[in-house]
């Protein structure tokens, strides 16, 4: 399985990576291998203030809708319109391409996340 | 005709098949009967065609197609039995096709009458008080059951009653019935016997509970033997019983959900009572409830008053209008002409011979598939593909190669709870002798998945297209011509 | 053994025997015996095939109905001329034996077909996108708001009252569950008042999801679409409008009037009256829209060879994926009345459906100059109409114009002093219930089709939708005229309207 060096997961299977104080969310690999050709990423808006846990994205293949939460709380800066017209971005290199960015209320929050090795400890466990 | 054409491909400028009479009135100019701004620039980009093209063109549509009348359509849950062809001419009578539903009831005495006897014949059937007709297809029904249970408990005063509780292997319209009617819902697991485990549910009712939605016998054609039980519990804890009337078709005349315990109830017509299903709709999804809740029923109603049918909007407690009119009546009189010509007997014997075909079918398919649940079923039963798409065959790809040999495939990949599922429902329509050669074929196709597993993966071969591209579908969607 | 159960008792014999049990009854063992039901259901004894339709024949003609009387009735359903070959089309058993299109490599005639009614309704309204059909208008509204509920994350709408009353009283069913927030904007002459929506909206800005508005209305009369819609995007909402089709061969589509989601009922398009149905609702909208549109949606794509194909599309939407989070609980359209439309508008095509459009326009103008005519009817409204419109009858009563009419084989227009115009008004309806004792065969002894044999007399003010009457509609009169109505027809229906003998 595919991880990356200092991105923090959680166990609904969003990573989270911390850069220059913001926080970029995308899936990770084990999630999108899990759902398919992935066919439509609803995205937030920019502006939108969030919980840690709270729905943020929804990503859609055929046959499943997958909500993603947010890794931190804060407001969402950017989003990655990229995907509304390539959408399978997320399939091909999960890592690479975040869904959205956010001024984390507390950046430090990402501490509490899973490293990449206790992520790929807790996915052998998922089977 | 070998190619495959979109209507708007065959048109030309100039061709038509229509024909409308002359204006015999003076004509004035639109303009002078409505303001410019209000009136459209150009035609409407609509067809050019003769009527020669038209009926060739569908026709030729037509024959893409399966229907019932094309061939044995065991999908599971959907109960596609045989639809008389007696019930298409009665609702093509002009005293019923073109009658208008705003006419003074005098003037339409009948169709009062047909939604009359039909409330009390479909009371009759599920042991419930009366019967609205207003709903226009199951999940329609869905919702305006749990609108009833709502409205019931807020009646009371009974406010913080905002869960409904639905097992794990219900269709997903009653979940989203649910939430469209402002309940939250909570999923209680099966047991080992494909039945509601009765400990989960036990822990789940409360006094938030608003009532369970059941299918019964369920998803898994299952019977549950618990029902009392959990009528039980869940009126102990102030819940009402929602029975979702998918699977009528196994219970006609052996047991009604009126003495299971269950308080809404509604029916599909176009499952158990043989209406068309029209290739998606139109169907119907009349809504039963209980003495003390039909002063919620939707309205109006109709009644029989000093030998006169009427409708009766006089019901303060209502829940008002799901539908504009009546409901579907072209499909409720269809339903109605079957109930007339089964009669008791003939209903009893539908359910019996539903269950007798599926029992012998499960019979002689258990020992090629996974058996997950090995029990006498009820009008339907639940194999797995597991040991098949183990070897890289999914049910998927059986389904497939069922089309190659003119078979509808059974319902796949639910219940949800059954990895790799098929769902087969043959209905009592079918003879002997076509449950046997489609479980010949169900038996040699679990063969060649065994033998020639790519063969299987690469089917359909014989229809007029292969498997379509879902992702490309979905990621691009193209849903209309010239997008 | 009835004619539709093929086993014959030696298969009955065989299939027990193969599965190890001795009675059917055995089969049953899993229902407690305590609830297993005995003895026969309380039904009518079954009918052979003459009997029944024979039975139904006789019930047919305890029914009035629009082949023999020329009907001016409309209010949502009206009566449209369908050309023959459309009910041979929707009678092909590959189509209407067949359920939702869920194997698409054995339903791409279906599909196909859907395919083109979403084109065709595309077309008609101006929209980017159509949805497969939903249950009826009523339901194409509710879902329409709910759908605006949902995009803008607002919580209100406002619905104007020139909306048809059953459409609202479904809006208000649905709302009354889910949270939603309906507030109703009154008409000043017959159309909405925008006055007032525009004061609504700048009193609370962020919290109108959509209005609603209904063209031509339930009264007959045009709505200025274009300014509502520019009223909504000014404030962030969204317009919906719930158009008649036939009109929109004639008049300006709402896509060109900017108008965001758009809704109707389909029944106009090749479906018969049915007594109310099986009618169909459409819902086409905006390209940005599409994920947030509620029911089956067909697209095209292609097969492993690559070609054209249809299948259904975008059901990460639905309840079977999304389950309690899905946009709707729909999982069916109406496809066989989606058919209907879809030959219908093949039909008439592009000049035939202008051409029918048009009659409407001309022949309903023409009926409601030789009312006004004879002095005995007013308008209500200078708004303009397309083919229904509204009167005041000055002289008496239109209950007792309509019984007039239906004497002489007339199916009049819509009393609207007795129909529903809002909320419902508890008591206004004396009727006891019905004694529900063992179930009457007989039904009621009424007469037969002769125009005479109804008996008019004794129809009750206040039965038809009663409740929360518009005062203001007392004596008025709703008058639907299509293209099937002969001049004949018209001079005769106003000569007795205003009381003559014809």
């Amino acid at each position: 399985m595919k991880t990356y060096q200092g991105t923090r997961f959680t166990k609904e299977h969003e990573w989270a990576r911390l850069e220059g104080g913001e926080v970029y969310i995308g899936i990770s690999d084990y999630a999108q291998h899990a759902m398919g050709d992935i066919v439509f990423v609803e995205l937030p808006k920019a502006g939108k203030k969030i919980k840690a846990g709270e729905q943020v994205s929804v990503v859609e293949s055929v046959k499943t809708a997958s909500d993603v939460y947010s890794p931190v709380s804060g407001t969402v800066v950017r989003i990655n319109d990229v995907l509304n017209d390539s959408p399978e971005l997320l399939n091909a290199e999960p890592y690479e391409n975040w869904i959205a960015v956010i001024a984390a209320d507390d950046p430090a929050e990402t501490d509490k996340l899973m490293n990449d090795q206790q992520y790929a400890d807790f996915c052998a466990k998922e089977g | 005709m070998n190619e495959n054409k979109i209507i708007f491909e065959l048109s030309r400028t100039g061709r038509k098949a229509y024909s409308l009479p002359a204006c015999d009135v003076p004509v004035k100019p639109a303009e002078t009967m409505v303001p410019g701004e209000y009136i459209r620039a150009d035609a409407t980009e609509l067809p050019e065609v003769s009527e020669v093209d038209i009926a060739r063109h569908f026709t030729h549509l037509a024959h893409r197609n399966h229907g019932v009348d094309s061939g044995f359509y065991p999908l599971g849950s959907c109960t596609m039995k045989y639809n008389p062809k007696i019930d298409e001419d009665i609702a093509n009578l002009d005293g019923f096709r073109s009658v208008h539903p705003y006419q003074q009831e005098d003037t339409v005495q009948g169709c009062l009458q047909v939604l009359y006897e039909m409330d009390r014949m479909l009371s009759a059937i599920t042991g419930m008080e009366r019967f609205c007709l207003q709903p226009a297809a199951g999940a329609h029904g869905e919702l305006t059951g749990m609108m009833i249970i709502k409205a019931y408990h807020e009646s009371r005063g009974d406010t913080g009653r905002r869960k409904i509780i639905i097992p794990d292997s219900a269709h997903g319209t009653n979940p989203a019935s649910a939430a469209l009617a402002g309940f939250e819902t909570v999923e209680v697991k099966s047991d080992a016997r494909g039945g509601v485990d009765l400990e989960a549910l036990a822990s789940a009712v409360g006094p938030d509970t608003a009532g369970l939605m059941l299918t019964n016998p369920n998803t898994l054609g299952l019977f549950d033997e618990n029902i009392a039980r959990i009528a039980e519990i869940v009126h102990g804890a102030g819940g009402l019983l929602y029975y979702d009337g998918a699977n009528a078709n196994a219970i006609l005349g052996k047991c009604r959900p009126g003495d299971m315990g269950f308080d809404v109830v509604h029916l599909n017509l176009h499952k158990t009572f043989a209406t068309p299903h029209g290739g998606g709709g139109p169907g119907s999804g009349p809504v039963g409830v209980r003495n003390e809740l039909v002063p919620f029923l939707p309205r109006p109603t109709v009644e029989l008053k000093d030998n006169k049918y009427l409708l009766d909007y006089d019901h303060p407690l209502s829940i008002g209008r799901v539908k504009s009119f009546y409901g579907n009546f072209g499909v409720i009189l269809k339903a109605y002409a079957y109930i007339r010509t089964m009669g008791p007997d003939g209903l009893r014997e539908v359910s019996e011979t539903a269950v007798l075909n599926a029992n012998y079918l499960f019979g002689r398919l258990k020992q090629y598939f996974t058996v997950p649940y090995d029990r006498i079923c009820k009008h339907e039963f639940v194999l797995s593909g597991e040991a098949q798409a183990e070897k890289g065959v999914r049910t998927l790809d059986i389904a497939k190669r069922l089309l190659d040999f003119g078979y509808h495939p059974p319902t796949v990949y639910f219940p949800m709870i059954v990895h790799e599922a098929i769902m087969i429902e043959p209905t009592e329509t079918e003879s002997r002798e076509t449950l046997d050669s489609f479980a010949d074929t169900l038996i040699s196709i679990a063969r060649e998945a065994e033998e020639e597993p790519d063969k299987v993966r690469n089917a359909p071969y014989t229809t007029v297209v292969s498997r379509l591209d879902e992702v490309k579908a979905a990621r691009n969607p193209v849903l209309k011509w010239g997008d | 053994m009835s004619r539709y159960i093929p086993d014959t008792e030696e298969d009955r014999a065989r299939m027990l025997d193969a599965i190890g049990l001795s009675s059917t009854e055995e089969l049953f063992s899993d229902i407690p015996e305590e609830l297993r039901f005995k003895g026969s259901l309380e039904l009518p004894e079954s009918m052979a095939e003459l009997e029944l339709a024979s039975h139904m024949k006789t019930l047919a003609g305890r029914n009035a109905n629009a082949e023999a009387y020329p009907c001016f009735l409309g209010a949502g359903a009206y009566d449209h001329f369908i050309p023959s070959i459309v009910g041979h089309i929707i009678s092909k058993p590959e189509f209407y034996t067949a359920y939702t299109p869920y194997q698409p490599e054995i339903s791409q005639g279906m599909l196909q077909a859907i395919f083109e009614y979403q084109t065709m309704i595309c077309r008609l309204t101006g929209m980017d996108v159509s949805n497969a059909s939903m249950y009826d208008g009523a339901t194409a509204l509710v879902e329409a708001a709910l759908m605006a509920v949902r995009s803008t994350g607002r919580s209100r709408v406002l619905a104007a009252t020139g909306i048809h009353p059953e459409y609202r009283d479904t809006l208000r069913s649905y709302s009354r569950f889910n949270g939603i927030k309906i507030t109703e904007v009154e008409a000043v002459s017959e159309t909405v008042d925008k006055g007032r929506l525009e004061s609504i909206l700048s009193e609370s800005p962020d919290d109108i999801a959509a209005i609603i508005i209904q063209s031509p209305n339930f009264y007959g009369y045009i709505e200025d679409m274009k300014s509502v819609a520019e009223l909504a995007a000014k404030y962030g909402a969204l317009s919906i409008a719930c158009v008649d089709p036939i009109s929109l061969a004639l008049l300006k589509p709402p896509g060109e009037c900017g108008v965001d989601i758009v809704t109707g009922e389909g029944q106009s398009l090749g479906n018969p009256l049915s007594f109310g149905g099986p009618y169909l609702g459409f819902l086409a909208a905006k390209k940005e829209l599409v994920r947030k549109m509620p029911g089956r949606i067909v697209g095209q794509t292609t097969d492993h060879e690559g070609r054209r194909g249809f299948t259904l599309t975008l059901q990460a939407r639905e309840q079977h994926i999304r389950r309690e989070k899905a946009v709707s609980n729909i999982c069916s359209n109406e496809a066989l009345n989606a058919l209907a439309a879809a030959a219908y508008l093949s039909v008439m095509g592009k000049e035939g459906l202008k051409e029918a459009a048009n009659l409407c326009l001309q022949k309903s103008h023409y009926a409601c100059d030789r009312l006004l005519e004879t002095g005995k009817f007013v308008k209500i409204s200078d708004a303009p109409f397309f083919k229904e419109f509204t009167v005041k009858s000055l002289n008496e009563p239109v209950s007792a114009i309509n019984e007039r009419l239906l004497k002489h084989g007339i199916i009049g227009g819509l009393e609207l002093g007795r129909f529903d115009a809002g909320r419902f008004d508890a008591g206004s309806l004396d009727s006891g219930r019905s004694d529900h004792g063992r179930f009457d065969l007989g039904g009621a002894d009424l007469g037969g089709s002769d125009p005479r044999r109804f008996d008019t007399g004794r129809f009750d003010a206040g039965k038809l939708n009663p409740g929360g009457r518009d005062p203001g509609k007392k004596d008025c009169w709703l008058v639907a005229v299509t293209e099937k109505r002969t001049k004949q027809e018209i001079d005769r229906f106003v000569a007795i309207a205003a009381g003559g003998d014809r």
